[in-house]
């Protein structure tokens, strides 16, 4: 931004200060920057309040797939000997795994930064007031919390995209880059309606707790995670099938090593979408709500 | 006449619950501020002040009634009007996260101010708050009257036309309250409209050119804290206390002098032109007060007189 283009304050008037019709002109002239760009505002917000807790950030975003690759490509891999064959074709089980890893990254950032963060902001900290008695608008603010969890996300599925293709676990890599976007989808799907959910609780009884271990951790079992969702009985893939991470993760094992779009790519996307985007309705209702009491 | 920066005219607030009737928060209120004015809303905890002050800062919509901030509605301009307020809430807001000065710092942003303008506004801001030496004080490390002045120094970033305050000093110790007083003297003096919620009347006769005073969301009277004393209240009042068990009893006695006798439960409150006169009254009746104090007459008696009421319950 230039100085030419920074709001102006109106100069005093011959009778010394400016008169009503002035102070509109003026009301209006600063209202047209944050009306534009306040998300952007918000997500600077709150990329940079991610700062305080930096170091767990990079340590999770670099530690955990270091960890998960060595544990199953030196672990589970080595004691597995039935073949997997996804695809119509063999592949090792860790190229098998690999996409489920990063996609469950995403989710796992996706659980923190919708979560705990949105409860501060209304009720630990109530910051989102603050932010709500500026020009921002509750939308905004919204669309700021996910831009800001979603930075967060790029950072953390990039890196773990680099280090499975260190360990050897994209045989496609002219296609497996497209993964990346999968893991920002599932992060987001299953993180925006969580956000609306955040934004709706009064009290926090432990809710996030239970998300963690009656959402996130049967979704992480149950998702075709360590073998196709079709080895599951019928009775439990139903998980699978509402799951973001099944859908993603289709899209990651089609992206890495799939021959040719996967079967159900308009199924797995508009899914993805249909979360993320319900949740987002929602989410920027609860948050005008909110805001506005 | 200035034109005003702020005019509401029936302004109305009511909040749905289900199966219940429509709580009514602010009931009808009807003022206007001019440029460069101070006005405060005096009343108790739940009389509608801090609804009122969500409706003036365009963050909450009213239910009826016209409000018009720096001439425009804010049901259709919020973020232009809220660009041009800065706002100090009852409850401290400030991000835990960030340091002093990166509080301000963001904040700035948000008005689409360049970071270059918003760095030198936040040191502007700390030297005016005091805060130069916490500027990179994390603000959880900062103490109440600390954190006030960060509020009240982050609400300005922008240069506001009207700052809003809502309960500026609630909970602060006598000194911090003082230091805050005197940096919104200087808010005025510089010409900042500033328009404030408080329930402690000492604060309102310091800092308000003008005030309302509101109860269960009505204005029961409207004027400057002094013609407010002249037209309710008397000149002085002669505080007697007798022990809380006989202060009823022995309120009877006392009618009659000065203009009204007013009985609390710890106290008996007296209302007369001249306080020691209206004391010698009472001695010269046999009634041996266990203590007395003749003190000015302050918007307290104001609020008491109006509503029957005290201020702090």
């Amino acid at each position: 931004m230039t100085a030419s283009d920074e709001p102006r304050t109106p100069q005093a008037t011959a009778t010394g200060s400016p008169s009503l019709e002035e102070l509109r002109a003026e009301a209006l002239e600063w209202g047209r920057k944050p009306r534009a760009r306040g998300t952007w505002y918000v997500t600077e917000h709150m990329v940079r309040a991610m700062r305080a807790y930096g170091w767990t950030i990079v340590i999770g975003a670099l530690g955990q797939p270091v960890l998960y690759l060595l544990g199953m490509a030196v672990g589970l891999a080595a004691l597995i000997d039935a073949p997997i064959v996804d695809r119509g074709q063999q592949v090792d089980y860790l190229v098998f795994v690999a996409p489920a890893l990063l996609m469950t990254a995403a989710i796992a950032v996706a659980s923190e930064e919708f979560t705990y963060p949105v409860m501060a902001g209304f009720k630990w900290r109530r910051y989102f007031y603050g932010f709500s008695a500026s020009p921002l608008s509750s939308a905004q603010i919204a669309g700021g919390v996910v831009a800001g969890a979603a930075a967060r996300m790029t950072v953390t599925v990039v890196l773990y995209y680099l280090f499975l293709w260190l360990f050897g676990a994209v045989p496609d890599p002219a296609t497996g880059w497209l993964s990346i976007f999968a893991g920002l989808a599932a992060g987001l799907a299953f993180g925006i309606p969580i956000m609306a959910y955040a934004a709706s609780i009064e009290d926090d009884k432990g809710q996030f707790a239970l998300v963690q271990r009656f959402i996130f951790m049967p979704m992480f079992l149950f998702s075709g995670t360590f073998y196709p969702l079709s080895e599951l009985p019928g009775w439990l893939q139903w998980i699978g099938w509402i799951s973001p991470l099944w859908h993603a993760t289709e899209l990651g094992r089609a992206a890495t090593y799939g021959d040719g779009l996967p079967p159900m790519l308009a199924v797995h996307v508009g899914y993805l979408l249909v979360l993320a985007v319900g949740g987002w309705f929602l989410g920027r209702y609860y948050f005008g709500r909110r805001l506005a009491k | 006449m200035p034109e005003p920066v702020i005019s509401a005219h029936n302004l109305v607030k009511a909040y749905r619950a289900k199966g219940k009737p429509d709580f009514v928060a602010v009931d009808g209120l009807s003022f206007e501020v001019a440029p460069g004015e101070s006005f405060g809303l005096l009343g108790p905890n739940g009389a509608g002040k801090s609804t009122t002050m969500k409706m003036i800062g365009a963050v909450s919509t009213r239910t009826g009634g016209d409000l018009q901030i720096l001439g425009l509605d804010p049901d259709r301009y919020g973020p232009e009007i809220r660009s041009r307020l800065g706002v100090v809430p009852q409850q401290d807001n400030l991000d835990g996260e960030l340091n002093a000065r990166e509080n301000l710092y963001i904040y700035g942003r948000y008005f689409g101010l360049p970071g270059r303008v918003c760095a030198e506004k936040a040191d502007e801001l700390l030297a005016f708050a005091q805060l130069q030496d916490k500027a990179k004080s994390k603000v959880d490390q900062l103490s109440g009257g600390m954190k006030r002045r960060l509020t009240i120094a982050r609400g300005l970033i922008n240069d506001p036309r009207i700052l809003l305050l809502d309960e500026p000093t609630t909970g602060l110790d006598p000194q911090a309250r003082h230091v805050l007083w005197d940096r919104l003297f200087r808010l005025k003096e510089r010409g900042t409209t500033l328009v404030l919620t408080t329930h402690y009347m000492d604060e309102a006769e310091q800092l308000c050119d003008r005030l309302v005073v509101v109860d269960e969301g009505r204005i029961m009277a409207e004027g400057t804290p002094a013609s407010l004393i002249r037209e309710h209240s008397s000149r002085e009042v002669l505080e007697v206390r007798f022990g809380s068990s006989r202060n009823e009893q022995v309120a009877a006695q006392l009618q009659g002098i000065g203009d009204r006798v007013e009985v609390l439960p710890d106290r008996i409150l007296i209302y007369a032109h001249d306080g020691e006169q209206a004391l010698e009254r009472v001695t010269a009746t046999g009634l041996e007060p266990m203590t007395s104090l003749v003190r000015r007459s302050s918007l307290e008696d104001v609020f008491l007189r109006l509503t029957g009421r005290s201020l702090i319950e």
